[in-house]
């Protein structure tokens, strides 16, 4: 029989996540004595500095939070002020908004699979070393962000921070024979995609059973982006105005982040939720190749996350293609906009999953409060119980090294994206 | 700068402050070119790409971020005397980006007044270029950089000469490339004349009004700018918040946004 033993594993700095933070775990034989999932990025204090701003200011600096997912933040912003204005901005601007938020899912998922999370699956340090023997994986990763980036510029003229998406709609309407190009690499790009989801699925991931509660939007028809009510595994059914009487943030001492919860308990947010809340609403074509893994959805395994990411790839590149084929040129770019005051909220789906806004906005339609739930903060807790989970069921026996790896591989499942999850507590809140 | 030895690849490393991560994406977001730039660097610390080794000694360090906290002083200092060549990248690391703004309002009020326990975080109460800190050799201005700005630059120090720095304005970019000036024919409050160049032009290639995010240009007549702005119709307190965003810590912009900002907040 082993010897009880107290050991720390302490990961300054995390490789491969967007953003920095580290773990650290104190043992006591069998058990986990304490865990700490620390993010040290100093705090930005975005939600302070967009007071005094005018709404029409909002989406060029929320852009500012994540270079990774600036489109979320800019989605999230203008629908919170097209629902407290009264504007609908029409089928057009709804599809393109629609087709490039589908960019920034391909290029964030698939930086993720292929930089950051493939290394640790097939037995390498970094993405570099791993191109020398896996070329065309590689390959067809970097061709898959590239046309995900391609599709942000089509309407944002840059891929990070880009510049094309206002209150109303956008800035200008993409030239025909500019879409007409990208609707033929979307298409050249279907085999491709298809091929990266059963790639995934024929990883060699870990098992992973665990009870945790999904939370994603849901719409009536489609698969969620911009719109939808806010749901869970767990029966919610909620809309996004409504979010606080739901979910409470909490601050703690070693993170920044604060950590949000739903009823008081941890969730996940994030592709895998999104799929086990929304499966039937991803096109056929989708759900049969999810149909061949060889595991059912919807899963409880969070290491899933990465087949549910080349699954949401797919996804994309089929709605993008859907959505451009029979491109038309509207009469204005965006519908006009008169500001009134009120609360402005919104969530919309983030590639790392909901990411929720709130707004209040005087006469004169400068921002007097602000507040934004991103994605990783709703996830920090979910990821700690995770961690506990997976080390608990490894065995804390085993070695430290391979400790450390597991630890690292289950935090990087869920692509943390650590700049992001620095914010504050709403104002009022705080003083409670 | 003179490289290393002939047979021994320039060791490159790219350190992340407090930023937004998208200026890295210069680099991971090169698609191909990434793969054939490893043959020609070798990345000895880029955390999000995978290799840490923040304390090793390299020839050329990439710097993403403002300094925001005690650590942060400590640790560019470190990076500083453990790299040849120095270059910060985008507007965080160059101004002090938008985070920036705090330093007008008193940061530590914004702290204690929406942090439940404000000791738990380390934050300064300013967030500054990191040129306030330490030598740079070099400076890329941004928000973001772009994977050009970055690759040219790479290019010319692996050449073994210094880089070129941009200082035209937005305006010659946008006239060589034939564009309509917004400002002339729309009115709108285009930042063009008085931003650097760099990023193409963009906003009005896409009909929109430049919003300075490259910062300030060589020579800018930042003053003469929001005067011509106001005069348009449009208030002193949205001139101001027209230099005080991206770069409001840069030296032209802080001037010219300054006295605005306090007539009408």
């Amino acid at each position: 029989m082993t010897e009880p033993r107290s050991i720390a594993i302490h990961v300054p700095v995390l490789a491969r996540v967007e953003g920095e933070g580290s773990l650290e775990i104190r043992t006591r034989g069998r058990t986990i004595a304490e865990l700490k999932l620390r993010i040290f990025e100093p705090p930005r204090l975005f939600e302070k500095l967009l007071e005094g701003r005018d709404y029409g200011e909002v989406p060029d600096m929320v852009a500012r939070i994540c270079g990774i997912c600036p489109v979320a933040y800019q989605m999230s912003a203008v629908h919170a002020f097209e629902e407290l204005f009264g504007i609908d901005p029409g089928p057009w601007v709804r599809d393109m908004r629609r087709v490039m938020y589908c960019g920034e899912w391909m290029q964030s998922h698939a930086l993720h699979i292929h930089l950051l999370a493939a290394p640790d699956l097939l037995g390498y340090d970094n993405a570099i070393a791993m191109a020398r023997d896996h070329p065309d994986i590689v390959r067809r990763g970097l061709l898959l962000q590239a046309l995900g980036n391609d599709l942000i510029r089509l309407f944002g003229a840059r891929a990070v921070h880009p510049v094309g998406v206002r209150v109303g709609g956008f800035h200008h309407v993409p030239a025909r024979s500019d879409v007409a190009e990208l609707h033929a690499r979307l298409v050249a790009a279907v085999p491709q995609a298809e091929a990266l989801v059963r790639w995934a699925a024929a990883l060699d991931l870990p098992e992973s059973e665990q009870h945790f509660v999904s939370v994603a939007l849901r719409h009536p028809a489609e698969y969620p982006m911009n719109a939808g009510r806010l749901a869970s595994s767990a029966g919610l059914d909620a809309a996004s105005a409504d979010f606080t009487q739901h979910f409470a943030e909490r601050q703690v001492a070693h993170s920044t982040a604060l950590y949000c919860f739903l009823h008081g308990k941890p969730y996940m947010v994030g592709p895998l939720a999104r799929i086990n809340l929304n499966l039937e609403r991803l096109p056929a074509a989708v759900r049969v190749v999810l149909d061949e893994c060889r595991f059912s959805w919807p899963s409880r395994n969070p290491f899933h996350s990465i087949v549910a990411r080349a699954a949401e790839i797919y996804f994309s590149v089929l709605e993008a293609a859907r959505l451009l084929r029979d491109y038309s040129v509207p009469r204005a770019a965006h519908a006009e906009v008169v500001p009134r005051a009120g609360v402005a909220t919104a969530a919309t789906e983030a590639p790392r999953g909901v990411l929720w806004h709130r707004y209040e906005v005087g006469e004169d339609g400068r921002i007097t409060a602000a507040r934004i739930v991103p994605p990783t903060s709703q996830n920090q807790a979910r990821i700690e119980a995770d961690l506990r989970h997976s080390l608990e069921t490894l065995g804390l026996e085993r070695s430290d090294a391979e400790l450390r790896q597991r630890c690292e591989m289950v935090i990087r499942s869920y692509d943390p994206c650590i700049s992001c999850a620095t914010h504050f507590l709403d104002l009022r809140h705080a003083r409670d | 700068m003179t490289l290393p030895n002939p047979g021994r690849k320039p060791r490159v490393a790219v350190h992340k402050f407090s930023s937004c991560d998208g200026c890295q994406l210069a680099l991971l977001g090169l698609g191909e070119d990434l793969l054939q730039l490893s043959t020609l660097v070798e990345f000895v610390h880029f955390a999000e790409a995978g290799p840490v080794d923040p304390g090793a000694e390299v020839d050329i360090a990439f710097v993403e971020g403002s300094i925001g906290t005690a650590a942060d002083m400590e640790r560019i200092r470190e990076v500083r005397a453990k790299s040849r060549f120095l270059v910060a990248i985008g507007a965080c690391a160059t101004s002090g980006g938008l985070q920036a703004l705090r330093n007008l309002a008193g940061g530590q009020a914004w702290i204690r007044a929406v942090y439940p326990r404000p000791a738990y975080v380390d934050c300064l109460a300013t967030s500054t270029a990191v040129s306030r800190h330490v030598q740079v050799d070099f400076e890329l201005w941004g928000c973001p950089v772009s994977s050009r700005q970055v690759t040219v630059a790479l290019r010319a120090l692996l050449s073994g000469v210094q880089p070129v720095e941009e200082r035209d304005k937005v305006c010659m970019e946008c006239k060589r490339s034939q564009m309509v000036c917004v400002m002339v024919a729309r009115g709108l409050p285009c930042m063009g004349p008085v931003t650097r160049a760099g990023c193409g032009a963009l906003c009005p290639g896409i009909g929109r009004d430049c919003y300075a995010c490259y910062g300030p240009a060589e020579n800018a007549n930042a003053e003469a700018l929001a005067r011509r702005m106001e005069a348009s119709g449009i208030p002193s307190a949205a001139v101001g918040r027209r230099f005080l965003s991206i770069n409001s810590a840069s030296p032209p912009f802080f001037a010219a946004g300054i006295g605005r900002m306090d007539s009408h907040d």
